[in-house]
């Protein structure tokens, strides 16, 4: 008997979680604990020889932690996960395993702005260069490719207009290329887009934002699609070649299809430190449980209010992949038909100035820097976060004078509609 | 035997009814995968033999090294090669002069030899190439999901209580009959494009 293939809202609510061996909690205990003990010198020994599986000091691994890494490796399609303290400690841990200095990452020119603040100016002190190409014309991708490429990065769902990426054609050059594609799916969430299924070798999240969903709680998370082969041409020593660290192990030699995710762990995770707090991952689980409710509805009330938006006689435009009319909307039907996500931006007939007062002006939307909460959240880029860049620097970077972003929440459409429609009286 | 893809029932039936499993090309050297297999296999129940000329006099968890196959002294369940895939062919030729023959004959992780295969399932034996019975052990006991592993099963029981050297059970429900494994499609990915 083969058995049955459960769907994604079975896998949010029981992967990973089996009741407590020792207690019988339903509900996945919160492991608040630095260490475990071993049971004796041998077992020990095994555990920090990579020998045995199990648990040594929660900056290496947890119990809490390790059912969220399951939950969402089984979301994503991947062979393993590893959890860590922010989508920023992820990018960094994925990284440090790829990049020698003096490597370099093709990266989308259209990131969520912290990234391309990390990428530009805390990697590039680590000697990891970044070349940057646009995710709206693949051959910039291809024509980036150099003997010292040692990944691509992209976003799925990409910061902040919510533009949709052709996952599929950069996976193309990317295995061309001999190299693994890393794609950030934080505002897709697996249940739009599940980048593996389209040739990601790698997928991080900022748990931060939807699979969270709530805003309590910061996390990232790394998952391994088990699709690389890391010893083929020596490109990759911190997997293919003995590890000092380890007595001589090879990572990939030694755990397959999940290398990259043990790699990740015992030398990045181990050593650079931005572990995850075990009460984080039970926010996160927790908030995981709902994720395929919660996303429905997200995207069902950015549609309804990207609709009313764009027949509002105060917007000028209004970038949402959901509407029929959008430059994204064939790509939003074939990689993410179930809906086109909730962040996204709109601009304002009266600049800058009506931007500052749509903000001021809304009761319900709230003014701050995160998205995907189940809250409506709203930011002025222009008077913000790229306050600091001039006029012709923030259009470039989609942060227009005129333009607003918004990340829709779970509350009523109706009155999230009624809100930006008072605001923009105002 | 489709040996790109393997139903969980498959493994899960061979991990719990093989009792001697005999380790061709076990190292003593305690940072090869071998080692580490041997191990935990020995901590898990399972009577290990290893194999491997260039140790015999020496001992692995205890164990006498024998030269061959022929030395073992007792009927064998179940041969683990841990050889490249161009060191398989003469392993299962000798395995099926035993007598009795094994029931099982394991290719572990990148090893891979379809002619020896179907030469072993021909005489009746079951053939598992390139996995690795400890991750697979690991996987379907969810015990590999204290390192973030997708076990690829769910259960709403209680775990048996893990401590060392129990066996823990196996007895868990698979959600992906191995069709779906991105370790699959990696291993079929690659013959594409390299």
């Amino acid at each position: 008997m083969t058995d049955r293939l459960p769907g994604f809202s079975t896998l949010a609510v029981h992967a990973g979680a089996q009741p407590d061996p020792t207690t019988g909690a339903r509900a996945t205990p919160i492991y608040q604990t630095t260490s475990f003990v071993f049971n004796d010198a041998d077992h020990a020994a095994s555990l920090f020889g990579l020998q045995a599986f199990g648990n040594i000091y929660t900056r290496i691994g947890n119990p809490t932690n390790a059912v969220l890494e399951e939950r969402v490796a089984a979301l994503e399609g991947g062979t393993a996960a590893l959890a860590v303290a922010s989508g920023h400690a992820a990018q960094l841990v994925v990284l440090q395993q790829l990049l020698k200095p003096g490597d370099e990452i093709i990266a989308a020119r259209k990131l969520y702005g912290g990234s391309i603040n990390q990428f530009t100016h805390a990697f590039k002190a680590f000697g990891w260069n970044v070349a940057w190409a646009d995710p709206d014309e693949i051959e910039s991708f291809e024509r980036a490719v150099t003997p010292h490429t040692k990944a691509i990065f992209i976003e799925s769902i990409a910061n902040p207009a919510g533009s949709i990426t052709d996952i599929e054609a950069i996976a193309a050059v990317a295995r061309k290329a001999g190299v693994p594609l890393i794609v950030d799916n934080t505002l897709a969430s697996p249940y739009l887009i599940k980048p593996i299924d389209h040739g990601a070798d790698i997928v991080v999240h900022s748990l931060t934002k939807f699979l969270g969903g709530h805003g309590n709680s910061l996390g990232g998370i790394i998952v391994d699609a088990g699709t690389f082969d890391w010893s083929k041409d020596n490109k990759y020593p911190m997997l293919s070649e003995p590890r000092p660290e380890y007595h001589g192990i090879r990572i990939q030699e030694t755990f397959g299809n999940f290398a990259f995710a043990i790699a990740c762990r015992v030398l990045g995770l181990r050593d650079l430190g931005p572990a995850l707090s075990p009460f984080n991952a039970f926010m996160i689980l927790t908030g995981i449980e709902t994720l395929p409710l919660r996303m429905q509805k997200h995207c069902d009330n950015a549609k309804a209010v990207a609709e009313f938006l764009s027949t509002h006689s105060a917007v000028s435009a209004v970038n949402y992949a959901g509407l029929p009319g959008d430059r994204y909307n064939a790509l939003q039907r074939k990689y993410a038909p179930k809906g086109a996500g909730a962040v996204f931006t709109f601009s304002l007939k009266g600049g800058y100035d009506a931007g500052v007062n749509l903000v001021s002006n809304l009761k319900l939307f709230s003014h701050l820097a995160n998205v995907g909460d189940t809250r409506s959240l709203v930011i002025h880029p222009a008077s913000t976060t790229h306050s600091q860049l001039d006029d012709a620097a923030k259009v470039k970077s989609g942060a227009a004078p005129e333009v607003v972003r918004l990340s829709i929440g779970i509350e009523d459409k109706e009155d999230l509609i009624a809100d930006l429609d008072q605001a923009l009286r105002a | 035997m489709n040996h790109d893809a393997y139903d969980d029932n498959y493994i899960r039936s061979i991990l719990n009814n093989v009792k001697s499993i005999a380790m061709v090309g076990a190292s003593p050297v305690n940072v090869r995968p071998s080692y580490f297999a041997f191990k935990y296999l020995a901590q898990r129940g399972y009577d290990m033999i290893p194999v491997n000329p260039g140790h015999v006099g020496k001992e692995l968890m205890g164990k006498p090294f024998v030269a061959s196959l022929a030395d073992i002294d007792r009927p064998i369940d179940m041969i683990d090669i841990f050889r490249n895939s161009s060191h398989i062919m003469p392993v299962v030729e000798e395995a099926l002069k035993l007598s009795p023959p094994p029931k099982v004959i394991w290719m572990q992780l990148g090893a891979r030899d379809d002619a020896a295969a179907e030469k072993a399932e021909a005489a009746g034996l079951k053939v598992v190439m390139n996995r690795c019975p400890k991750i697979e052990y690991g996987r379907l006991s969810s015990e590999i999901s204290w390192m973030g592993v997708n076990s690829r099963t769910l259960s709403s029981k209680r775990a048996p209580i893990p401590t060392q050297g129990m066996r823990l059970s196996l007895n868990r429900t698979s959600f992906s009959g191995g069709q779906t494994a991105a370790s699959d499609r990696a291993a079929k990915n690659k013959t594409e494009t390299t």
